[in-house]
């Protein structure tokens, strides 16, 4: 077009730099997050889908007690299933130097031919165990990281009651311990869960497993019903103590991996728009205030002769720069903040590689949207140039008129001086440009207030858990359901204070079509060291019938207090039964559904058994305690506490913390973006009056405050909207990222509110003295001097 | 004529070799070139120059609102030139009195509110509704700017700029955007107030015509005062020929 014009567009772009640096970094950041998360949700589900690939990572999966080899034949006919393999798992401690209690592992069986199979592992260094080589094992890596055990290194391990010496010759990852944590935790603490490879005949000679198996993995065909194949795979393994077959939507590996994924998705989809929205309206102000400003240049254009179109084109052309500088940068961001972000997530889940991956789309879709959503909010105010009539711009501008607000509540008015009344005149006359600055606002707000709310919620998920519910130092776990003898016989080791038995079955609930997979926990009555709380926190007593349930299975199940529930219970003689729900229990971790002990072994006729004991231990007896509990042939494994405790510290220190920090600096952003731009236009639009107020006789403090009070009053509205839509959108939150693994309880965050208005609080003052310092800088003769 | 060197008691403002240079080097614009200049207590002055030849420069010295490069100048016994910029707002708030060419009242404020948001601050205001009766709008207090006729904006200034009972008034081309019927009253009210409160009145004009009604008349051309005039008989501002 013209150059004149061209030199316009960037002299106004230089004049109004700091807004629009304040819409880029709003718009950025928008951008930024989209980029980021839509590349990290390509890089965690292409890495998965790869991995899951090569190494034939099954959809299917079913443990038994024991099942003699042949029974695999029928597996195999089984209509849909694509691939079978069967294995021998086990439990087994591992004793390590570094801590006085052993760790507990899961022993896996590792096939000796040179077939594919299932699950199959990814060695990162050494080779396999070799055939006829019992005592060579492969450590999962990520605990022999911690560990510092190298292949060539040996370990000492306790597997089905007796101690024995293994080589470590290699280490590997496996698709199904991509996320894993200690048996009943969630949170993964590496060097407390181990993983061993054995080769098959070691480890079934070891396990009494020689020519059975206790698990299958399968993989179906394309077009498998997988309710069907469960139905099948149950029927077959039903006289073997099958534990019900579930399929790889329910491995434990895969939900958290997939569920993560999936939060990631639905953030990237939400929380963008926000951004872009805010950055909208704020160019809707600033161009606003620059076609009113200029309409007498307008005019002149028009009168010249340029069209509608052509000075139009001129404004669209610095809005589509301000959308544009701000796309790129949040590309940059986006693409920086994933690559920081991806030694997070490594951390968590052991990925063979896990590279930012570029969605190059996710760079079209910010940048298409960005200026979209822009160019939208400038639309509405370039109607208006369209509207002008060359000889209107050319009048001389008449004062905006009042009068329609000066009627408002005369008494109340009367009671204010008049910097009051013009703050408050301005604040009515402008209803919606004031509302939607609010709005914005509390939307920044809101948006990291939720997040804070949310950690506050992880927070108190920790002491809920961990000193609320569970009051014990440590869990035994025992390597098989173990008699009532040992509960004296631990309560006899001098340290231990306290010893609650507690009973587990693995059990499928079902109320009608709805089922849950899951287990029972039979407590002791009057249990102290590990309770069943209410909603109110209170002890719920477990009645001699009925079972307790936690509320994402009340959710999962459908079912109320005092409705019926069927429990197909997989252990022992595997009955069936009919009862009702007694109570609904408040819990934040797993699912869990709760009885008394003693009714619950007399369901399946096992009197006074135990699958783990809570203890309680005196301060400074540990290592004693320890010692003797390692030696006890039954335990199966030990975890204490405070070392759960401190994984689960652990993983809101780092990647929570940094989150906290980023969503501070975000709404701070967005705040001072908003703020600012308010500011900056209010003070545009009043110079001249502020001009003259000084003239008068007004300090400069009384000066800022004619401009500033109008941000007070926006910033003081927008606070309490903000702290409400903050709790609705973190109730939306935790209801989206809570499930049956964990759940996030939302909690009155005084904290949380503070900071959030802490934050908002300090961006409206630094942009009030970045306006006020431009207001003290201006030079009052020239600024009467100018005309509007 | 009056004897420049000598001090009056009465003097209301007084400036010596005053010089105002905007600028440095090539580009240095000397707006003032050394002034020296006494004007007495209620008189009204007339300042008549060709555009640019530096009135505005001078009013805007004495008004406090700018800053001298050289040379000094006293409003009565106060030194001007050696305060503070927030002394210089405070002699603003408690002695002077502004009115310009566009009358910059406060858009969101009743013609009553305008004036009030001065006799707020002021230590010896009379009632807003007195200043604008004083200028004949006693009947159009509540009105919005938007609702006023350019005149009765600039009487509305003018009782702001009164209403404190400033003892300096300071008016740049007070009349520049008004008809000449509207002009004549606005002089009028300004000649009343000066009768009525005996304030000291500057006033800026292109109108040589309006010099009748002045006691004293300073020409300036090219940032200096080329002659002072005084004048025993001053008109009605009614009569004045435009
Ligand atoms: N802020 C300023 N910066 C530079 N030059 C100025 C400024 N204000 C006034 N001038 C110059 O000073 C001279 C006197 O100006 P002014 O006092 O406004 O004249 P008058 O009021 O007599 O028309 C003019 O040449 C003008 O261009
Ligand atoms: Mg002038």
């Amino acid at each position: 077009m013209v150059k004149p014009l061209h030199a316009k567009l960037f002299r106004d772009l230089w004049r109004i730099k700091g807004q629009a640096f304040a819409i880029m970094v709003v718009i950025g950041i928008g951008v930024a997050l989209q980029v980021m998360m839509s590349g990290l949700v390509a890089s965690l589900t292409q890495t998965r889908d790869t991995y899951y690939e090569r190494h034939q990572f099954a959809d299917v999966f079913a443990s038994v007690v024991r099942a003699p080899e042949h029974v695999a034949h029928q597996l195999r006919d089984i209509e849909g299933a694509a691939a079978i393999d069967t294995r021998v798992t086990g439990f087994a401690l591992i004793d390590v130097a570094m801590r006085d209690l052993p760790v507990s592992a899961r022993v896996l069986s590792l096939a000796s031919d040179n077939q594919h199979h299932l699950n199959e592992i990814r060695l990162t260094s050494g080779r396999r165990p070799e055939v006829g080589h019992s005592q060579e094992v492969v450590l999962l890596e990520s605990f022999a990281l911690a560990h510092n055990i190298l292949p060539g290194n040996q370990i000492s391990v306790t597997l089905n009651g007796s101690r024995r010496i293994f080589d470590v010759v290699g280490t590997a990852q496996s698709p199904e311990f991509i996320y894993y944590a200690a048996p009943g935790e969630i949170i993964p603490g590496h060097a407390r869960f181990g993983v061993i490879w054995i080769g098959r005949p070691a480890l079934a000679a070891a396990l009494d497993l020689k020519g059975a198996f206790n698990e299958v993995l399968l993989t179906l065909r394309r077009d498998a019903n997988l309710d069907a194949v469960l139905d099948s795979i149950d029927r077959i393994l039903e006289p073997y103590g099958s534990a019900g077959a579930y399929g790889v939507e329910n491995h434990t590996s895969n939900r958290f991996l997939t569920e993560e994924i999936s939060g990631l998705e639905v953030s990237a989809k939400n929380v963008p728009p926000v951004f872009m929205l805010v950055a909208a309206f704020l160019l809707y102000i600033v161009i606003s205030r620059m076609v009113q400003s200029e309409r007498e240049e307008i005019g002149l254009m028009k009168a010249f002769g340029y069209t509608d179109t052509e000075v139009s084109i001129h404004y669209l052309q610095l809005i589509v720069m301000i959308a544009l500088g701000g796309a790129l940068l949040g590309c940059a961001l986006g693409v920086v903040l994933g690559r920081l972000t991806i030694p997070i997530y490594t951390t968590y889940y052991k990925l063979p590689f896990l590279l930012f991956r570029l969605d190059a789309s996710s760079f079209l879709t910010g940048i298409l949207t960005s200026v979209t959503v822009a160019s939208l909010g400038g639309a509405i105010v370039l109607r208006r140039i369209f509207r002008l009539a060359p000889a209107e711009a050319m009048r001389p501008p008449t004062p905006p008129d009042y009068s329609k607000t000066g009627s408002f509540g005369k008494r109340i008015v009367s009671y204010l001086d008049q910097p009051t009344r013009m703050v408050l005149r301005r604040v009515i006359r402008q209803p919606f440009r004031m509302l939607g600055a609010v709005v914005g606002i509390a939307a920044g707000m809101a948006l990291s207030l939720s997040m804070l709310i949310i950690y506050e919620g992880f927070d108190e998920a920790l002491d809920r858990t961990f000193n609320v519910i569970d009051r014990s130092d440590a869990f035994v776990t025992f390597t098989a359901p173990a008699s009532n003898k040992v509960i004296y016989e631990m309560q006899r080791i001098n340290g231990i204070t306290l010893v609650e038995p507690v009973r587990s079955v693995p059990v499928i609930l079902r109320n009608g079509r709805r089922n849950y997979a899951g287990a029972i926990t039979g407590l002791a009555p009057n249990a102290q060291l590990f309770r069943a709380l209410d909603a109110s926190v209170q002890p719920i007593a477990l009645p001699a019938k009925g079972v307790v349930l936690s509320t994402p299975l009340a959710t999962i199940l459908n079912l109320e207090v005092g409705e019926s529930i069927i429990l197909d219970i997989r252990q022992g003689s595997q009955p069936t039964i009919a009862t009702r729900v007694a109570a609904i229990t408040e819990s934040l971790m797993g699912s869990p559904a709760f009885m008394d002990i003693d009714a619950l072994n007399g369901l399946i006729d096992e009197e006074n058994r135990l699958s783990g004991a809570y203890l309680s231990i005196q301060d400074g007896e540990n290592t004693d305690v320890y010692n003797l509990l390692k030696d006890m042939p039954m335990v199966a494994g030990v975890s204490l506490r405070v070392e759960a405790e401190k994984a689960f510290q652990d993983i809101m220190d780092q990647g929570a913390g940094s989150s906290r920090f980023i969503m501070g600096f975000m709404a701070f952003a967005i705040t001072f973006g908003i703020i600012y731009n308010a500011a900056r236009v209010a003070k545009d639009e009043r110079t001249r009056d502020l001009a003259s107020l000084r003239v008068m006789g007004f300090y400069q403090s009384e000066t800022a405050f004619v401009l500033l009070g109008e941000l007070a009053v926006v910033t003081l509205v927008a606070l309490p909207l903000g702290v409400l839509l903050g709790n609705v959108l973190s109730h939306l939150i935790a209801a989206g990222f809570s499930t049956d693994l964990y759940q996030i309880p939302v909690v009155f965050a005084p904290n949380a509110t503070g900071t959030a208005i802490a934050i908002v609080v300090g961006a409206a003052l630094t942009s009030g003295w970045l306006v006020k310092r431009d207001i003290d800088q201006t030079d009052v003769i020239t600024a009467l001097k100018t005309r509007e | 004529m009056l004897d420049h060197g000598q001090t009056e008691p009465y003097a209301a403002f007084r400036t010596k070799g005053l010089s105002k240079i905007y600028g440095e080097g090539r580009s240095a614009v000397h707006a003032l070139r050394g002034v020296d200049l006494e004007i007495g207590r209620g008189e009204i002055v007339v300042l008549l120059g060709p555009s640019g030849s530096g009135k505005s420069t001078l009013l805007n010295i004495l008004g406090g609102l700018d800053r001298a490069s050289e040379g000094d100048a006293w409003f009565g016994g106060q030194c001007l030139t050696k305060m503070s910029n927030r002394e210089l707002t405070t002699y603003r708030r408690n002695h002077v009195g502004f009115v310009f060419q566009f009358y910059n009242l406060m858009p969101s404020l009743t013609a009553r509110e305008n004036v009030e948001l001065v006799t707020e601050i002021a230590e010896n205001p009379i009632s807003a509704d007195e200043a604008l009766n004083v200028v004949g709008l006693g009947k159009r207090l509540d009105h919005f700017p938007a609702q006023l006729s350019g005149g009765e904006q600039q009487r509305v200034a003018i009782a702001r700029a009164v209403a404190k009972q400033p003892e300096v008034l300071f008016c740049d081309e007070p009349t520049g955007a008004l008809d000449s019927t509207t002009g004549r009253a606005v002089l009028r009210v300004l000649q009343d107030v000066n009768e009525k409160l005996g304030t000291t009145i500057l006033i800026i004009t292109h109108a040589a015509a309006t010099a009748a009604m002045a006691d004293r008349v300073i020409n300036f051309s090219d940032g200096a005062i080329r002659d002072v005039q005084l004048n025993n008989n001053p008109v009605d501002a009614e009569e004045i020929e435009w």
